[in-house]
This record gives structure tokens, sequence and C-alpha cells, in this order.
């Protein structure tokens, strides 16, 4: 069998097996049934830790910003490890209109590479400072994403992010990107 | 440390002819001279040169070590002081707050299993010292019920082992480098390590939780500081995804995850998600940074693969590498490492003359789907240059792409990186050790 018919065979069995499961937990499995020790979570518990933004915008918390908020918000936090300007240091650039070069990612950027805005949100929140990560606000994320997306030229200065408006920033690399292996992709992102 | 063995004196007319059948130029030989090594190194044991050898050798003097007991054995022991030299690189030394990359020293080592202390990892913003009792797995999104596990909950769980390699989506990247970088296997590959890992079937537990038909996905993240996370097809989670606790028979190392991590095999080592505290059932993929930034890969006419997941079929030789040398003429084994995240290797090839003559090297057993696999390769070397290739295949034909032909689909960089950067990601060509005829063995692009 040809590696692409085996995968195909693998997804196949695979979405099978989700049915036979949604229909009745641990029924059909080829695989032991575990012990059932798991604690039910109710909604208000879960939201904490339900911190992951989609492109579609999934995720996004109340709240907002705009570049003017998030300008000093960057030199508080940001600025140190990734330049009063953006322009990189111990940190990523983070601000820049350089063009990518030939298969380099050193000459990637989030203007001219990411292909979602709201991939910037997502890691602001869940990953920044680095050093002291989970300590902003979700209005002090909203204000720094809109602060880089402005100084990238990416939105217009008084542009206000929140959840509505984040996904609709079109980046300019979205088409950019090519499954490797479309197969073993169940669903693309929005295009 | 060189391991090639000197067995040019069995040259001699001892041994049968067949034993040394030659199957690729150069000096490579079939490698049924590796299953009769026992029965050459009898024969050879009758031969003049080896009594000559033990009329000039010294007199027994016992050394110290013989002489009086040594120091009591630790309660965890650690490689002798001879040993010391055999650690990982760390290339974030002052700790800054930037990822660091700890790279596997494969050119020391031997076998399949990497040793816990030496398994490469990156480490993104510290190693977290996570307390396993305060430590707990949710699962939840498109779920019947989603479910909240302690540590201690999930101890009680079915276990499976499994012996697979995780290699980092940027290993081997000097190798994109239009110039052939000058450096050890473990500065150039090192970012692949090999280990049983045992742990609970993700399966179990996404059955507990009772899946949605809409989920297509899962998207697994860590309880590090930068709370990493990738998305997961779901079918990867009925497949062979596993929750690892036990990391070679015991606990996960910090660096590799302590307590549990997700090991998904073949897949690229950023998708293990190590200090694993949430599961995310999903219609789509999240689009994180690392999958939708850091590990794609730009090709040459503009576009960027996303998704790549798969550790393609590789292989490189480790010994003898860049750092070692060859003693003079004589039989040696040539020695490296196979794997495809794919499943198992099937066959290794070795040249010994930059690609024009190929010989099948042996596969040490147990070869098992997406771990490493040791391939050895008698080779009788004449003294004069010699370029030495590997090339590896799996079990679905894939084959491993020569230099030529994965440049040409995939490039390389305008000039020569910084060697511990990763420029671009997945790279899995052939490469090649040049012997000089004084025995130094360099990087060269054949």
């Amino acid at each position: 069998m040809s590696t692409r018919n085996r995968i195909s065979a693998v997804v196949v069995l695979c979405v099978f097996s989700t049915l036979d499961n949604a229909a009745e937990p641990g029924a059909t499995s080829g695989h032991p049934t575990g012990p059932n020790l798991g604690h039910p979570i109710s909604a208000a518990d879960l939201a904490p830790w339900d911190i992951t933004v989609f492109p579609s915008g999934r995720g996004l918390p109340a709240g907002s910003g705009t570049a003017a908020k998030g300008a000093p918000v960057f030199a508080t936090y940001c600025a140190a490890c990734h330049g009063d300007k953006g322009q990189g240091g111990l940190g990523p650039v983070v601000v820049s209109d350089r063009k990518r070069e030939g298969i380099d990612e050193g000459t990637t950027t989030i203007a001219n590479f990411w292909p979602y805005a709201t991939t910037l949100f997502d890691y602001i929140r869940r990953a920044m400072p680095w050093q002291s990560p989970r300590t902003m606000t979700d209005d002090q994320a909203y204000a720094l994403t809109a602060f880089i997306l402005a100084s990238n030229k990416l939105i217009d200065p008084d542009f206000v992010i929140d959840a509505k408006s984040l996904p609709t920033v079109r980046m300019p690399n979205r088409d950019g990107f090519l499954d490797r292996f479309p197969k073993l992709v169940p669903s693309d992102p929005p295009r | 440390m060189p391991r090639g063995m000197d067995m040019s004196k069995l040259d001699d007319g001892t041994r049968e002819m067949r034993d040394l059948e030659v199957v690729a130029a150069n000096g490579l030989l079939h490698r049924r001279a590796l299953l009769i090594r026992g029965l050459a190194f009898a024969g050879a044991a009758v031969g003049l040169d080896l009594a000559s050898r033990r009329a000039t050798a010294e007199p027994l003097v016992d050394a110290q070590w013989s002489l009086a007991n040594g120091d009591p054995p630790p309660p965890y022991q650690l490689p002798s002081k001879f040993a010391a030299n055999i650690v990982r690189t760390n290339a974030n030394p002052d700790n800054l707050p930037k990822v660091t990359q700890t790279r596997t020293p494969l050119h020391l080592l031997d076998g399949q299993i990497t040793p816990n202390g030496l398994h490469f990892a990156i480490i993104h913003a510290g190693v977290p010292a996570i307390d396993p009792a305060a430590h707990k797995l949710l699962i939840h999104g498109l779920v019947k019920r989603p479910l909240l596990f302690t540590f201690d909950d999930l101890l009680r769980y079915p276990r499976v082992s499994r012996i697979t390699f995780i290699e980092c989506g940027g290993n081997s990247a000097p190798l994109f480098s239009p110039t052939p970088m000058q450096a050890t296997i473990q500065a150039l590959h090192g970012l692949v390590s090999c280990a049983e890992w045992t742990g609970i079937p993700l399966s179990i537990l996404l059955d507990e939780v009772g899946v949605d038909p809409r989920a297509k996905w899962f998207v697994a993240e860590g309880a590090d500081a930068p709370h990493l996370n990738r998305s997961v097809p779901l079918a990867k989670a009925f497949d062979d995804a596993l929750i690892a606790i036990y990391q070679n028979g015991e606990p996960l190392m910090p660096g590799n995850g302590f307590p549990m991590r997700l090991v998904v095999p073949g897949y690229e080592g950023n998708m293990n998600i190590k200090f694993l505290r949430r599961i995310e059932l999903t219609e789509e993929p999240a689009m994180s940074y690392y999958e939708s930034q850091v590990y794609t890969t730009p090709l040459p006419n503009g576009n960027v693969y996303r998704f790549f997941f798969v550790s393609e079929v590789k292989s490189f030789i480790t010994w003898p590498s860049y750092g070692f040398s060859l003693k003079g003429p004589g039989l040696y084994e040539i020695s490296g490492l196979a794997y495809s995240g794919e499943g198992r290797i099937s066959r290794v090839m070795v040249s010994a003359d930059g690609g024009k003559t190929w010989g099948q090297a042996a596969l040490q057993e147990p070869v098992l789907s997406k771990a490493f696999t040791r391939f050895r390769m008698p080779w009788k070397w004449n003294g004069g240059p010699a370029v030495l290739q590997s090339r590896a295949y799996d079990q679905f034909g894939s084959a491993q792409p020569t230099r030529a032909q994965f440049v040409a689909a995939r490039g390389e960089y305008a000039s020569t990186p910084v060697i511990t950067a990763f420029q671009n990601h997945h790279f899995n060509a052939v490469m090649s050790w040049a012997v000089t005829a004084s025995g130094e063995v360099t990087h060269v692009y054949a």
C-alpha cells in the first residue's frame, strides 16, 4: 500500500472510531478501557484554562485597545527585548518593513509572513512578557496587538482592536501557505 | 574517542576471501563480514602478526584500581569520569531570556536508545519545576463531558511502552548552508534522540470524555511559562499518541517534560507538548505561534509549507564523522542512524565514493517503526580519499533525497548561517563525509 493510501486508511478508520466513541465511550476502541477517574469541571472553573484564540476569533475575550494605548505598554514590557521601536534585540523583530528573502526565516516578519493577526493576541496573552507571562490585562494585550499591527502599517493608527475587529485584519501572507501533507490535515484554517 | 577498529592485520591470508567480499567501490564490504567477525578474530589469533605483537607487549603491572577498593556506589549513578566529556551542548549558556537548545552528542553514543541525561531538549523559558501533586490535565472542547485529571488519577490508567525518536523540526538546519559547515554530528544533527516512552494511550482518555463527531483536531498545551501549544490532527490521538510519564524506565527528565508530555511518534518535536496540562478538541487548528510562524518551511518559489508534521526518512553516518580521524589503512566499521516518521526503516545503503556505487548496510535489531535504527557497514579503507554517504529507505518506499534532489525542491540559504539558528526546517537529505589520505574527516557536499 502506498504511503498516501495508508494515510487515508488511517484517517478513515479514525473517523469511524471517533463516531463510535461519541455514541458509546470506550465501547469499540481497540485499547483498554480506563478507570474513569476524571473529575467534572464547571464552565466557570474551566474558563481560566481556556486561553486559546483561533483565527475565527473564537476565544477572544472582552476588552479592546488602540495603538496609542499600546505604545506605553510596549515601552514598559516589551522594548527591553524587542527594541524601543520593535526593531529586535534579544527578542525577535516585531516591527519591520523588510522583504522576505529566499528560504531564510531570519528575514520573515509579522508583516511579511504571519498568516493570522489572532496569533499575535494569542501569543502575547499566553507567553508575554517572556519573564512574567499572564500578568498583563486583556486590554493591555489588545492595545499591544493594535500597536504592533499599526506600527507595521497593517491597520490604521486609530483602528480599535477587539474581539470583533481582530479576526477581520487580513494579513498580507495569509494565502502563502501550503499543507505539506494534505491527507494528514483534517481541516484548513480560514482562507 | 575513536571507536573504529584497526583490523588491517587480518588481511594476511588467514581468512577466506568470501568474508571480505567487496560490494561497492572504495572498499565497502558485504555486511556479512560483521556477522563473522568473531570467526575472523579467531582466525587471526593463529597468525604470525599477533604473535609478534605479543612479543612486544609490556608485562602486566596492576593499576591502582586493581589493588584497592573503589568508591561506594552513589544512589543515582553518573557516568565514569573518563566519559565525562560526553555531554549535551547548550546554545544559551548565560541563560538569557530566550530559547535554549541542548544537543545530543550522537557521535559519542552507540545503539538505539539515547540516555535520559543526554536526550536533546529545546527549552523555551527555562525548565519548569513542576510538582506532580499539583499538576492536572484538562480535556475539553468538542467532548461530551470535559474532565480534569490529577496526576495521581492518571497513574491508575493502563499504560503502553513505545520506543520512538523525537526530532526537532529545526534539526540539521545548518545543512541548508550553501557551503558545508565543519562541525560535529552533535552540532549538525544533535536535535534528535530516541527513547522508550511509557504512558497512557491518549485514546483511552478521549473515550472517557466522549468525542463529539465534529472534532477534527486537538490542541495540546503545556504548563511551562510560554504555555506552548500545538494543533494535532485528531486521527493521531487514535493512532499512536501517548501521554508519557516514563522515559527509558524512569520518570521523565525535567527538560523532557516532567511530569508528563504528549508523544506523537514521528511528528516534529515541538508537537510532543511537554509539561502537558490541557487538551482541547476542536474543529479547526489554533494556528499558534509555533505552527503558523516558527515551524513552517519557506520554499524557493515563495510559498511556505505549513503542517509539516512528519520527520521524513533520514540517515547520517555517526562514525567516522567530523572530529574523528582514521589511524591508517585497514578494516573499519562505518556506523550511523536511520529513522523515518512514517514507519520502519527497510534498508540503508552506504557509499564510499560519493554516491556512485552503493552497498547495503546491516541493520541492528530490533528495527522498529518510528525509532532509531542503527546501521553498520564494514569498510576496508585503502588509505586513499573517500567520500562516505548513507541513504535510508522506509517500509513505504520513501527514499531519503540526495542533496541535489533536496536543494532543487527546497532550496538553500544565500549565505552561511549561525550554526545554532533555525532559518528553515525539516532537512532530511543525504550528507557526505570526506576522508582524506591522512585520515581526517571533513563535511563536504557531494
